[in-house]
């Protein structure tokens, strides 16, 4: 049952930026070892410019990785060629922040949704009709719609509709780069119930990627939380919220505005901003602005290290 | 209690039935219908609501920042310290923005001007509204930029705002609103474009500066958690109206509006279990094609006859706390 279906080892994505002869480099992804259960939804998060989404999107090979090995159900995917990988992607899909952006403008829904399909020859003339419905259905939209084009739907509409369209070819793993992110507070709950819904019937396993804790908490079995390229901590959605290791995440999770009104947590306040991932401190990146810095977090990188059962953490305190 | 508080007090702003129509191609839009809105002295006034429900709009019109065309306010008084601003000449209005009220908004990156150095567009602020000289204007700068808890203000002055970060931008905007002591300062959104711990930071400031520096202020938000933690007193929008306002406690213990109730339904718990999350069905809609009626009544749980044939006014339902909805004028 607990298979595992996605893993990488040693990913890293490094962009070079040109800039004459001092040309420097962005750290985007600096060693990212995870792996998902099939069935299971990991939730990633970190603050902006983190490479989340750019893990999210190396794993589907949509951006080539500089180092390191992903893994599909043991499959390797960086020994797949051009042709083979167009075949290999029916099993791994994306969907994308925005929806605004996301879907063809010029194109009726049935033809975003149902385009997929005839290109990977998925099925023929009536049956691709009757696979769009069922997914529109599935999405909650009303099948009569789909003659429309996609500025006749709301945001929310819209982010389901590319949600059908990233099930339209039966995929197994699909990555959701902040799928709520640019819709109201009202319908956000109507997306990640349907997700949650979805993932039950279609039997699929999610990357969720995320800037929102308190969402990730909710609909991920695991979650790791980046840094600068590189995961700070991973545990159970559970135990990460109930038991943070790292300084990073503790002041993370207190920095969530709450509305329990009651309950008025201390806020852990960070100094100082994210640093630049083309300019890294030496050490533990997190150090500037660590309220727990030791001499030794100057000079050495901590690993991500097991500390108990499913949680790890890379920091020496946690040692 | 807090009433008995506030009764007491002053009234600094002073928003009457205002009404204000966008005339575009495809019609007309009442983006704020009928707004009644009253703001305290020393208080901290949150306004609530989701994308287009006229809040940013709000604030404009205090400021009687609105285009016109296509805006116009067709009906209305807004008073400010006893004055109708929408009465006011406009060279009395330049006096007011940015010296009496002063305004942050969401993206501090296109709020400053670029080609210009920080420090040069603060002792501008400062100098259109104080009689201070270079120097002097220079050293209130300075001071203002302690205040925001900018590291080295002396050497921060001097650089432009694509040298700083967006957590430091927003603290340049606050420290540029709140040079000329202004009775009021509206903050439209003020971490939305920041990250989660930098919005920390900020919340942290703003909520440092309230104890002398900020006397009144409206924040503007769509997030309740921001809300629950820096104001005193909240009011929700939906659709160009204010559909419920309250002491913070009261609105957020006992909500009485449907969709207050699905809008902190909808909101995540962290000691949530269930991999369930509250929303509203359907969604916003348009203010070209709004319902009849109370505008909610489509996607009200507890939607009557009556919904959907009168609007319901904003009553006052318990003591303190204002609702429109029918489901209280029964």
């Amino acid at each position: 049952m607990n298979q595992i279906l996605i893993e990488t080892k040693g990913l890293k994505k490094h962009f070079a930026i040109e800039k004459g002869k001092n040309a420097a480099v962005v750290h985007a992804v600096d060693g990212i070892d995870l792996s998902i259960q099939n069935g299971e939804t990991f939730g990633l998060v970190g603050e902006s410019g983190c490479g989340k989404t750019t893990v999210g999107k190396t794993i589907l090979r949509l951006i080539e990785p500089t180092e390191g090995q992903i893994f599909f159900k043991g499959v390797i995917l960086l020994s797949l060629d051009k042709r083979e990988l167009r075949h290999f992607r029916i099993n791994m899909q994306m969907v994308h922040q925005d929806p605004f952006a996301s879907l063809n403008p010029a194109m009726t829904i049935k033809r975003i949704i149902g385009r997929p399909i005839e290109i990977h020859e998925m099925a023929k003339g009536k049956e691709v009709k009757e696979k769009v419905d069922a997914l529109l259905q599935a999405v909650n939209i009303d099948p009569g719609w789909k003659n429309r084009f996609p500025h006749e739907f709301s945001g929310g509409q819209r982010q389901r509709i590319a949600i059908a369209r990233a099930l339209a070819l039966n995929p197994k793993f699909i990555v959701l780069d902040e799928p709520t992110s640019s819709l109201d507070v009202s319908v956000q709950g109507q997306i990640i119930n349907l997700l949650v819904k979805l993932q039950k019937e279609f039997r699929l396993t999610f990357l969720f990627i995320s800037h929102n804790l308190s969402i990730t908490k909710l609909i991920s079995d695991k979650v790791g939380v980046m840094y600068v390229g590189k995961l700070a901590e991973m545990a159970t959605a559970e135990e990460l919220f109930k038991n943070p290791l790292h300084p990073y995440t503790k002041a993370l999770i207190s920095a969530i505005p709450s509305t329990d009104i009651d309950s008025k947590s201390r806020r852990i306040i960070l100094k100082g901003n994210v640093p630049s991932p083309t300019n890294l401190p030496p050490g533990c990146r997190f150090h500037p602005r660590c309220n727990y810095k030791m001499p030794l977090c100057e000079k050495e990188e901590p690993k991500l290290l097991k500390v108990n059962g499913e949680h790890s953490a890379a920091c020496f305190l946690s040692d | 209690m807090i009433r008995e508080i506030l009764q007491n007090q002053e009234i600094l702003l002073d928003i009457k039935n205002l009404i204000l129509n966008f005339y575009t191609n495809r019609g007309q839009i009442t983006a704020l219908d009928g707004i009644d809105l009253k703001l305290y002295k020393n208080e901290s006034l949150g306004l609530v609501g989701e994308t287009g429900c006229g809040k940013s709009i709000t604030a404009l019109s205090i400021m009687r920042l609105i285009p016109a065309p296509p805006g116009k306010i067709v009906q209305g008084e807004i008073f400010f310290d006893g004055k109708d601003l929408l009465k006011i000449p406009e060279t009395e209005m330049r006096r007011v923005r940015g010296g009496k009220i002063s305004m942050i908004f969401q993206e501090p990156s296109t709020s400053l001007n670029p080609v210009f150095k920080v420090g040069d567009q603060i002792i501008e602020a400062i100098q259109l509204h104080q009689k201070l000289g270079r120097e002097k204007g220079k050293r209130k700068t300075v001071e203002m930029l302690e205040k925001v808890g900018m590291p080295d203000p002396k050497d921060i002055i001097n650089r432009f705002p694509h040298e700083l970060s967006g957590g430091m931008q927003q603290r340049i905007m606050i420290a540029m609103a709140l040079s000329s002591n202004p009775k009021l300062l509206i903050a439209d959104e003020p971490t939305t474009a920041l990250d989660v711990t930098t919005q920390a930071q900020i919340l942290d400031l703003i909520k440092e500066l309230k104890k002398d520096i900020i006397s009144s202020m409206l924040l503007i938000t769509h997030d309740l958690g921001i809300v629950a933690e820096i104001c005193d007193r909240v009011a929700v929008m939906y659709t160009g109206n204010i559909i419920e306002h309250a002491e913070l406690k009261t609105l957020f213990k006992s909500p009485l509006h449907p969709y207050t109730r699905g809008l902190l339904d909808a909101i995540p718990k962290m000691n949530a279990h269930k991999k369930e999350l509250g929303f509203i069905p359907g969604t916003l809609p348009d203010l070209m094609k709004l319902p009849e009626g109370c505008k909610f009544n489509p996607r009200c749980p507890h939607q009557m006859e009556i919904c959907l044939k009168k609007k319901p006014e904003l009553e006052e339902v318990k003591e303190g706390h204002f609702a429109a909805c029918h489901l209280y004028s029964i």
